[in-house]
């Protein structure tokens, strides 16, 4: 024992830096020796070599069962997500309640926003007689205290499989007088075990419009100029839905989002918290029934709304997280064709600068080697513009992609030489993404803050452009779509680029011949 | 909704303004909940442990949160599989800064997701073969695991599976501990029997099953560390000072923790628990069972510090009470650099807490040595045992919220106007719009640690750098 601490009120010690002083690592030594009973050194360090081999991948891949590191959450926080882009929305979730608390954390932890919804709080008694006394006082306590303008009801696994009935269960709570007799409840069921929170976020925006516009088959709505937009679960909601709604100014159309959060979750601070704000009205949801046609911005967000849209007779289109320059020409060509209006000037400007842009910095880029992991779309989305970008993306990974979704990403990458060494990889996680990383190695990843880790053990570079962004902040607010989005996205991978050059050049008379003033 | 302008509160009155906005039968409910702390009490007056009502987002987790999240996640060197659909392990994959050391996926896996996923097959035919299959795989491409448990799901428990008999017929198999936890969802009121579950999953597959290691040698001094989850590396800087008296810490429960120090645990002269709510089971267990006394204590601020360090002292010979006296006089210097250059800075600065299992009172004489003054406190998951040993900590007056609601907590401090809520993360956004400044007392706000002497240097830093920012200054537009 020294008399000299280490920590001081002058100069407070972090944890990261704290736990690095010799008193601190002499008694980490002593724990593992004395009490921790682990593996031998030299025992580690060769099963850690191990997990780096071909033989190691194949085991990997050979797995059924266990799922490790998956880049999915359940159906609910994705139908949560969809109920908060309107306006005066309070997610209610029927079913334990733990689970609401996870999904508000979540999303919070991403957005640096509170996060409101409730829970029917359901235990083991209503595992028993079922939830129906939690749905009646819960909707007549949320009514009162949160006074929201409409109430979306989701569920729980454990509602599922006990199989509540939360249309009867609603009309039930409706009879008691927990709300007003007209007052808006739709609802999905939206179980854990089926899909993922994209399809929860589908199965919500359905329930949604369909309490609106009913649920009947009627190709012969009347309809108007207005064209719906539904952006799907975006982590970058905030920055792209207010770039698509500059985007529809632009050209003078009347683009209505449905479901829109970007103003929910972005409030200011000025001394008032706002429960609610912003957020596509019931009146605009009511109305959009009238659209001539609903584009999707994520395919596989919308599957059963586009195909419900269509049996109100609209024009769907599909996108798949449309980025970079092609892709914007196409959703915007494909808005000029729906609204009969020419793109305007000002945006053709803003692809030109786009373009120069990138034609200023390809050099970087051309030929570097990408693994891309997240939701399908997202991945479809980024692949392409990477590819447009005269980059290599090798191994794409999504837990939630399909066969179907594998064959879209090769023909994607099939349509450039770029794509010749790129494979899909539906179903898988990041710890397959791991053995593929380090069997068949890239220059960097991209994905969220759980790749992170893959960061850390194979040392490839991470870039976050996808949900959840945890240990970044304010991304979120900087759209990725469109052409400024897409100048977004190119100047966050060259940052990166740069970064990661500079910090491999920097050794005082070794490497730093390399270390440029001019790059 | 903004702060009021009132300067002063009448407290007991603003309690039945807020419930007002209840329906009847959920105002009688919540009625139980609230309290003013009166002169000379035995507890709160409040009500505890008891269901959430529907409807009022309550800020509680569940018993799978307690017992995964809790309790087993930071068993480093095992791995705990979610078990039954994707959700619950993916919202709290590395979400509790529960610190440790080793070589992730190699020999340690504590911030990792491993899930069986369920889907509506497992749902409608069960999920055990799959569970067979899923530790099959995970002991074949994580051979230095030492141990698997099963952390339950919602799903688990209204199936039907028999995951104790996967779990008997997979342990002798693989030749490793592996051990069924029922932390099912629905279970219970909150995290809080998840807490128990797991201690009882503990005592009954770990200690029935295993035996401490055959060449553990003891010591009169060997003691353990009981209840710290490490939080941003919290039971390091509580351990250190442990060592320091002379105390050898023979397994730190679950922070940082490791199988083996579990099994040694019976070993020990005498546990010492810090988060009584959540670990109080299996040390009333082991005095039953193996006649090892257990004390609580507390590590949050140098008034309680000295006072814990001193109370652990006793038990043992006077070579550790002068090491004790000398530990405490050690650190004196820069616990007083630590006040003389914070406290000016934080003097009667009025802080509201709501938090989960010890800290709603733990913390609280940590705020005393800086000048701070505690107006109301909270928890999430309480039992009557907790509100008995609040009003040691804080004084009349105090408003006391059990389980408080989001509405709830949002008038109070409207009304109560604190320079400072310690709360969560789903607190924490709501007060800073508010203006108010916040720190998450669940995580340390991503700081810590908090613990120990070298802790509260930085507890004293955090909560200045909360209150002092400027940005609280400019906050109103000039227009």
């Amino acid at each position: 024992m020294t008399d000299k601490l280490s920590q001081s009120a002058d100069k407070v010690l972090d944890h990261y830096t704290l736990f690095r002083q010799p008193e601190y690592a002499a008694m980490f030594e002593k724990k593992k020796t004395e009490f921790e009973y682990g593996h031998s050194d030299a025992e580690v360090a060769r099963v850690s070599e191990w997990t780096k081999s071909e033989e190691y991948k194949a085991k990997n891949f050979a797995r059924e069962a266990v799922v490790i590191n998956p880049t999915k959450a359940c159906q609910p926080i994705g139908a949560m997500f969809a109920a908060q882009g309107f306006e005066g929305t309070l997610p209610f979730v029927h079913g334990s309640q733990g689970c609401v608390a996870y999904y508000r954390t979540h999303l919070t932890r991403h957005f640096k926003e509170p996060n409101s919804a409730v829970s029917s709080s359901m235990t083991e008694d209503a595992a028993v007689f079922g939830g129906l006394n939690n749905m009646i006082d819960g909707l007549a306590n949320a009514y009162a205290l949160y006074k929201p303008k409409m109430i979306a009801v989701m569920t729980t696994c454990m509602a599922e499989v006990i199989g509540d009935d939360l249309q009867g269960f609603i009309a039930n709570a409706k009879n008691k007088e927990s709300v007003p007799a007209d007052f808006p409840v739709p609802f999905a069921h939206t179980p854990a075990f089926v899909g993922s929170h994209i399809v929860g976020y589908d199965n919500m925006i359905k329930g949604i419009l369909s309490s609106f516009w009913g649920t009947s088959e009627n190709f012969d709505t009347p309809k108007t100029e207005q064209i719906n937009l539904i952006p799907g679960f975006d982590g970058f909601a905030v920055g792209n839905n207010r770039e698509l709604k500059r985007i529809a100014g632009e050209f003078g159309l009347k683009l209505q989002i449905l479901s829109d959060v970007s103003d929910n979750f972005d409030t200011p601070m000025d001394g008032e918290y706002r429960m609610y704000d912003g957020g596509t009205t019931i009146e605009e949801t009511k109305e959009a029934l009238h659209a001539k046609a609903t584009i999707s911005m994520q395919e596989y967000n919308t599957t059963q709304t586009l195909q419900f849209c269509k049996e109100k007779g609209q024009e769907v289109a599909k996108f798949n997280y449309p980025m970079g320059v092609t892709a914007t020409d196409e959703l915007l060509l494909k808005l000029a064709e729906l609204s009969g209006k020419p793109v305007p000037a000002s945006l053709k400007l803003e692809r030109g600068r786009l373009v120069d842009a990138i034609a200023d910095s390809h050099t970087h880029l051309h030929g570097k080697r990408f693994a891309v992991y997240g939701d399908p779309d997202f991945c479809l989305g980024m692949t392409r513009f990477l590819l447009e970008l005269g980059a290599e993306p090798v191994h794409i990974l999504s837990t939630s992609g399909s066969k179907k979704w594998e064959k879209q990403v090769q023909k994607v990458l099939d349509g450039s030489p770029f794509g010749a060494s790129g494979a899909a990889y539906g179903g898988k996680d990041l710890w397959h993404l791991r053995s593929l990383i380090f069997t068949d190695k890239v220059d960097y990843i991209i994905g969220n803050s759980y790749g992170k880790y893959l960061e850390r053990d194979t040392k490839v570079p991470l870039i976050r452009l996808t949900y959840p962004i945890f240990d970044r902040h304010h991304h979120h607010r900087y759209p990725t779509w469109g052409y400024q989005g897409a100048l977004n996205v190119l100047v966050r991978i060259l940052d990166r680029i740069f970064e990661d050059i500079d910090a491999n050049t920097n050794i005082v008379g070794q490497t730093d011949y390399s270390f440029d003033l001019i790059r | 909704m903004s702060l009021s302008e009132n300067t002063t509160v009448d407290v007991k009155n603003l309690v039945n303004e807020v419930l007002e906005a209840y329906p009847e039968k959920s105002r009688k409910r919540r009625a139980k909940h609230l309290n003013v702390l009166e002169a000379e009490a035995k507890d709160c007056g409040v009500k505890s442990n008891v269901k959430s009502i529907p409807g009022v987002m309550t800020i509680r987790g569940c018993a799978y949160a307690g017992s995964k999240g809790v309790v087993w996640g930071p068993i480093k060197d095992m791995i705990h599989i979610s078990h039954g659909p994707v959700g619950c392990g993916y919202y709290s994959w590395s979400g509790r800064r529960n610190y440790y050391i080793g070589d992730t996926g190699v020999d340690s896996w504590g911030t990792m997701h491993f899930t069986s996923d369920f889907q509506e097959k497992d749902i409608v035919f069960g999920g055990d073969k799959k569970l067979h299959k899923v530790i099959e795989e995970i002991n074949e491409l994580f051979p230095l695991v030492n141990g698997i448990s099963i952390q339950s799901e919602c799903p688990i428990g209204l199936i039907g599976d028999d995951i104790e008999a996967v779990a008997r017929a997979k342990s002798a198999e693989i030749g490793k501990p592996v051990i069924p936890v029922r932390c099912e969802g629905f279970r219970g009121v909150s995290q809080s029997l998840g807490h128990h579950i797991a201690n009882d999953a503990i005592r009954d597959w770990v200690f029935e099953k295993t035996e401490p290691k055959a060449d553990f040698v003891s010591t009169p001094y060997d003691v353990t560390i009981i209840g710290d989850y490490n939080i941003g590396g919290d039971a390091w800087s509580s351990r250190i000072l442990l060592e320091e008296i002379g105390l050898r810490v023979i397994a730190q429960w679950s922070g940082d923790g490791t199988l083996a120090e579990l099994e040694n645990t019976p070993k020990a002269k005498v546990n010492l628990i810090h988060c009584y709510r959540s670990m109080n089971y299996i040390a009333r267990h082991m005095e039953e069972k193996y006649n090892i006394p257990w004390m609580e204590y507390n590590f949050f601020g140098p008034s309680q510090i000295a006072e814990s360090l001193r109370k652990i002292a006793a038990l043992f010979d006077d070579k550790i009470k002068e090491n004790a006296e000398k530990v405490i006089a050690r650190y004196q210097p820069m616990v007083d650099a630590v006040i003389a250059k914070y406290k000016p800075r934080l003097d009667g600065k009025k802080v509201m807490i709501y938090v989960g299992g010890l800290r709603p009172r733990h913390v609280v004489d940590a705020y005393h040595d800086l000048g701070m003054e505690i107006i109301g406190t909270g928890y999430e998951f309480a039992h009557n045992d907790d509100y008995q040993r609040t009003p040691h900590y804080v004084k009349e007056g105090t408003l006391i919220y059990d389980d408080v609601t989001a509405f709830e907590l949002e008038k109070f401090v409207e009304a109560m106007r604190p320079d400072l809520v310690a709360s969560g993360i789903k607190e924490k956004y709501v007060f800073q719009k508010m203006g108010l400044p916040f720190r998450q007392m669940h995580s340390w706000d991503y700081s810590g640690p908090y613990h120990g002497y070298d802790g509260f240097a930085i507890f004293a830093r955090d909560m200045d750098l909360a209150i002092n920012n400027p940005v609280w200054g400019v906050m109103k537009a000039p227009f």
